[in-house]
């Protein structure tokens, strides 16, 4: 089973994208399954399974959804094995654009959308960076101008991606990149071992551990401050 | 390859000199600008974590990096001598399997062609055929040559450098820029050299096309829509660095038809044009009709369908003066 680890920024298209690719795998008799993580709530399963496609979805609920993905992604991929999958594609939602769920050695996709703004590829960081291929979405609305400006700032944030443009509506080039999908064959038994292309925060802080009270006494642990800048600097 | 080991013994300097883009870049990567004495790896590795973690990509592999942007831009600048003269289709298959009835359908720079068929009959996979430059890879089983040769893959596979550029109706500006702020971010994004020059063709031409003109500091999502239509024309004539234009159709209020695809064929490019209207479809010099997945035909425009244009024309002419006639209250003028 080859193992593909989808991402992007909420509403961006993954589940359109993603929809419209497994249709073009099928057209190529090849399998492919979802599994979903989102942090409180999706009915996106729903719409998997409504065109037959194996599915299972997973709420991060009050765990951050990065944390939630890593520590189940080998279920996850047993889960796909026993399914009997040739492809399976995670998807999950990027929300604070400080982490990312790419796997070394295993491909990961950015779904980004042209509506977002031109300078969304410089805050998203490692979800942007470190992808092998970035699917830019809703390209039939806006302007020529702004697709090329938008798709020359991904490349500047991401030099070594392969960059193309998906109509996550219309399905226009989900095929050509379905064809990305499956160039090697490879037969992923475990990623037990495997290794974060980027690790999570460091941060950890009395609000990570429940506090809620707001004041300096309350706040323990790895807790950084805003630079404000003090009177004198600002009568200069 | 750029050879990595070159760049690594480079100083920030000498890399600004020799790769000016380089400096944005590294902005943009979030890498500290200040000790230029020193290489990007001496520098990388006197980062705090924090910095680093900012980076995101490690040492050696930001390297990398750097060498894959470094290729990039230069492919990028010296794309004009890449130019696209010829477009060529060879038979693919129909929605049931069988086979094309032609051989090879050749399309060269400055000609139009417009692409009619029913909806759904495969207008949208022909392009997506031609926007991926396929090599019988795709469902219809096309290939595509550009100059008579296989496309070069990274037609495919680097988002800046398409082949082709699309215009269509429901396409917006969502940028909250003026004309002019808007035009110079696209020619920046493209390095382009006369930069000033260019901007001031676009906003010259984009008045030509539309009905009523608007000035460099108007806002672009306060155009309207015959003068967005006009200034989008304008720009990828002019801008857009693709050598073939797609147009799903061009309304009929607000802009000269004709004078926008002679504006986009005089930029050398070739134009294809998806569209239901009679006048825009005698307006290109082929027609390619496609009917269940298949181009079924590639007909050339004949003397006779000419002055059936001209008519087509007179006609539309009058309508507009009728329509521009009771805009401003006046009794409509003789029909004759």
């Amino acid at each position: 089973m080859n193992l593909v680890t989808f991402s992007g920024p909420p509403s961006s298209g993954k589940t359109a994208v993603i929809l419209k690719t497994i249709r073009a795998l099928r057209e190529r008799n090849i399998k492919a399954g979802v599994v979903k993580f989102d942090c409180l709530y999706t009915d996106d399963d729903k719409l998997y399974a409504r065109e037959d496609i194996p599915v299972k979805k997973g709420l991060a609920g009050s765990l951050c959804p990065d944390h939630y993905f890593v520590s189940n992604i080998e279920e996850v991929v047993q889960w796909g094995r026993k399914k009997g999958l040739d492809l399976l594609i995670t998807e999950s939602a990027g929300l604070c654009n400080r982490c990312s769920p790419y796997i070394k050695d295993i491909k990961a996709v950015c779904v980004i959308d042209n509506l977002s703004g031109i300078n969304t590829p410089r805050k998203i960081g490692p979800m942007l960076k470190t992808a092998d291929i970035v699917l830019i979405t809703k390209g039939d609305i806006v302007s020529q101008a702004e697709r090329e400006v938008f798709a020359s700032r991904v490349r500047a944030v991401n030099p070594d991606a392969v960059i193309m443009h998906i109509n996550g509506l219309t399905g226009q080039g989900a095929y050509e990149f379905s064809t990305l999908l499956d160039t090697e064959k490879e037969d992923i038994k475990t990623v037990s071992g495997k290794r974060l292309r980027f690790s999570m925060p460091s941060a950890m802080c009395s609000y990570c551990l429940g506090e809620k009270r707001i004041g300096e006494e309350h706040q323990l642990g790895n807790v950084k401050k805003i630079e404000l800048g003090d009177e004198d600097e600002e009568q200069k | 390859m750029k050879s990595k080991n070159n760049l690594q013994e480079l100083s920030l300097a000498e890399l600004i000199d020799k790769y000016p883009y380089i400096e944005s870049f590294l902005v943009e990567q979030k890498f500290p600008l200040v000790r230029k004495d020193l290489t990007i790896l001496e520098i990388y590795h006197q980062l705090s974590e924090g910095e680093k973690e900012d980076i995101v990509i490690e040492g050696e592999e930001f390297l990398s990096r750097v060498s894959a942007y470094i290729e990039n831009m230069q492919d990028f600048l010296g794309e004009k001598e890449t130019g696209v003269e010829l477009l060529s289709l060879l038979a693919g298959n129909d929605k049931d399997g069988n086979q094309e009835q032609y051989e090879r359908i050749d399309i060269k720079t400055g000609e139009i062609v417009a692409l009619l068929g029913p909806t759904g009959s495969g207008k949208s996979r022909l392009l997506a055929d031609i926007e991926w430059a396929a090599q019988g890879d795709s469902p219809t089983g096309r290939t595509i040559l550009i100059n008579g040769e296989k496309a070069a893959k990274e037609w495919r596979m680097n988002g800046s450098k398409k082949l082709v550029a699309q215009l269509s109706q429901n396409m917006n500006f969502v940028m909250d820029l003026s004309v002019e702020e808007f035009l110079c971010l696209h020619a920046e994004s493209r390095l382009l050299e006369n930069e000033h020059e260019l901007v001031k063709k676009v906003i010259q031409k984009a008045n030509d096309l539309a009905g009523e003109t608007f000035s460099a500091t108007s806002q672009i999502t306060s155009l309207s829509g015959g003068q967005s239509r006009a200034l989008m024309i304008a720009d990828t004539a002019i801008l857009s660095s693709s050598p073939i234009i797609l147009i799903d159709e061009i309304e009929n209020a607000g802009i000269d038809r004709e004078k926008a695809l002679d504006l986009l064929v005089g930029e050398e490019k070739i134009v294809l044009m998806a569209t239901h209207d009679p006048t825009l479809a005698l307006m290109a010099d082929k027609r390619i009709v496609i009917n269940n997945g298949a181009i079924v035909d590639f007909i050339e425009r004949n003397n006779r369908e000419k002055d059936i244009l001209r008519d087509l024309k007179a006609v539309n002419d009058k309508l507009a003066k009728l329509r521009k006639e009771l805009r401003y209250g006046k009794r409509p003028s003789l029909f004759d």
